[in-house]
């Protein structure tokens, strides 16, 4: 009785009408004001090199919030600054109003366990666990379900994410958009409140980039997720983020909405969104002009 | 010119340093997150298999052959002296004291060690580990202490193994090849070779051997750059320290036991 009762509940949960409705109710409960993530003076540098230089940001409950920029500006080292695997030189994060490099280590990893998950460039997959392992890795570690319920709620995971009938996979047999994928459906195996994308749409064909961008979508309203997206794919990502930071040269140099940021009077941001090949981040690499180069000959002569 | 000079060598001894304090906080972390591994004792088994199993072959051939070898040499030397029935004394002295855990402990090195290194590289440089991390999941205690743990297992029961079929390959070399009567060389051994002087003190250097064996091949993979060169490098670097490891220890430990 009881099983014939969480079925019909996981039924209800993922019909597709259902997700309409829940999309309405979360974006009703969740007030606009509400901050998840809040970074302040945020600076941070490898070596000389100055990745970040006293940077704020907010990141909106419920909304999916892009960091976009072009490659090489610390896109994802600012995830792993959020995440507090990384410590900033300068500046705080605070993640549902805790600092996260104050925290001790046990309760970084409770205030991971609580609110956070990430999706890894590359996927991050346990390769020696086959794909239905890897979605209940979390949920053996932090909770004490039977293996019945892990069972049915990794089923529904991968159910959400497309990839059911490849629990019996190994990673190293997943395509790149399937690894993703299945990597998502671990992410959100302990219903985390905020997940953080790295690239998400690097490297994937037309059709894996469509299928991620209406996962996140669609996960960020069925569920009532946070999301944060860091990418350079500018179209994909506009079209599925609610506010936007263009960062470059270690500083957020925009933020509004996809609208504004498409209407902004910065050449360069034009410049990024447009994808020119040209404009103030010139095409050539810094050099001396091409006829003196040339007339001073090769090294060998 | 000279400033240069001088600043590079400061460059690098700044860099071993940094490199044995974060060595010495890895052990730490690593022994305070070993009580973890009694909760999960599938862990430990399944390392044990890849690290101690899966190395026993390599033991048990190259222990057979080391106390064939040593044998014929130990005949080639005593036969001058007419003492060539003790044969069985020489061999298992050497190979109780000194081969078996030195052997054992190289062997593991480039064996176990590297693939280690390697495995634990690999899982840094495909955000395995950064991944647990964020899943909440601690990456000391469950990948680092497993194998740390199934390392210092292994070594000292693979050793024994060593000892027994180096023994055993000896006997054969012995009786069968050099006529010697079985009697003769198990009474030798039986009379001369003593169970805490020679054994247990041999048994004491693997544990050592195997713990900093171990140490070096899961810091190396864990500490590596995460690109290919990197984890060459760890890789190569866990071989290299670990071998010298060994040798090094095993000088400080026969001159502390044997009383020199």
């Amino acid at each position: 009785m009881a099983r014939v009762a969480e079925v019909t509940v996981c039924r209800a949960v993922f019909d597709k009408d259902t997700i309409i409705s829940t999309d309405i109710s979360t974006g009703a409960s969740t007030g606009t004001s509400d901050i998840l993530v809040q970074v302040r003076g945020l600076s941070f540098s490898r070596g000389n090199r100055k990745i970040f230089d006293n940077i704020d940001m907010d990141i909106e409950r419920g909304k999916v919030t892009a960091i976009m920029g072009p490659s090489g500006t610390g896109k994802t080292t600012l995830l792993k600054l959020i995440g507090g695997q990384l410590k900033p030189d300068a500046g705080t994060v605070l993640v549902d109003g805790e600092n996260v490099h104050k925290l001790s280590p046990s309760a970084l990893y409770d205030l991971r366990r609580r609110t956070m998950g990430m999706l890894f460039q590359s996927g991050a997959l346990l390769t020696d666990l086959s794909v239905f392992e890897n979605v209940a890795f979390p949920l053996r570690e932090h909770t004490s379900l039977t293996e019945a319920a892990i069972h049915h709620l990794v089923l529904l995971k991968l159910e959400v994410v497309g990839l059911r009938g490849a629990r019996d996979l190994m990673p190293s047999e997943l395509s790149g958009g399937m690894a993703r994928r299945v990597a998502l459906a671990r992410a959100i195996a302990l219903d985390p409140e905020m997940i953080m994308f790295d690239e998400p749409f690097t490297g994937q064909d037309p059709i894996s980039m469509g299928v991620l961008v209406k996962l996140i979508h669609d996960m960020n309203h069925a569920l009532g997720l946070t999301s944060v997206v860091v990418s350079h794919d500018v179209s994909e990502t506009a079209s599925i983020s609610d506010y936007i930071y263009v960062i470059s040269g270690g500083k957020v140099i925009q933020q509004g909405t996809p609208m504004e940021i498409k209407h902004s009077d910065s050449l360069w941001v034009q410049q990024f969104m447009g994808g020119l090949a040209d404009g103030p981040v010139p095409f050539h690499f810094s050099s001396e002009p091409l006829l003196a180069d040339l007339m001073k000959g090769s090294v060998n002569d | 010119m000279i400033s240069d000079w001088l600043q590079k060598i400061g460059h690098r001894l700044l860099s071993r340093f940094s490199r044995v304090g974060r060595g010495s906080l890895f052990l730490w972390q690593c022994l305070l997150s070993l009580p973890y591994v009694f909760t999960r004792p599938m862990l430990l088994i399944r390392q044990l298999f890849y690290v101690g199993v899966q190395t026993l072959l390599i033991i048990l051939v190259a222990g057979v052959f080391v106390g064939m070898v040593l044998a014929l040499q130990a005949y080639i030397v005593l036969v001058d002296f007419g003492a060539e029935e003790s044969i069985s004394l020489m061999v298992s002295l050497s190979i109780l004291r000194e081969l078996g855990p030195v052997f054992t402990g190289l062997l593991f090195a480039g064996r176990a060690g590297s693939a280690l290194t390697a495995e634990i590289g690999l899982m840094k440089s495909t955000e395995q580990l950064s991944g647990m991390e964020m899943m909440a999941v601690n990456p000391m205690k469950y990948i680092i202490a497993p194998r740390f743990l199934a390392g210092i297992i292994s070594v000292p029961l693979l050793t024994s193994i060593f000892m027994a079929v180096a023994i055993l390959g000896g006997f054969f070399v012995a009786t069968e090849m050099l006529g010697q009567y079985e009697g003769v060389f198990w009474s030798q051994m039986q009379a001369k070779v003593d169970f805490y002087e020679d054994l247990m003190n041999g048994m004491i250097k693997s544990l050592v051997f195997g713990f900093v064996v171990v140490w070096i091949a899961v810091f190396e993979g864990y500490d590596c750059v995460p690109t290919s060169e990197g984890l060459g490098q760890a890789t190569t670097r866990t071989v290299v320290h670990g071998s010298l490891a060994v040798l090094g220890m095993d000088f400080i430990l026969t001159a502390l036991m044997f009383n020199v």
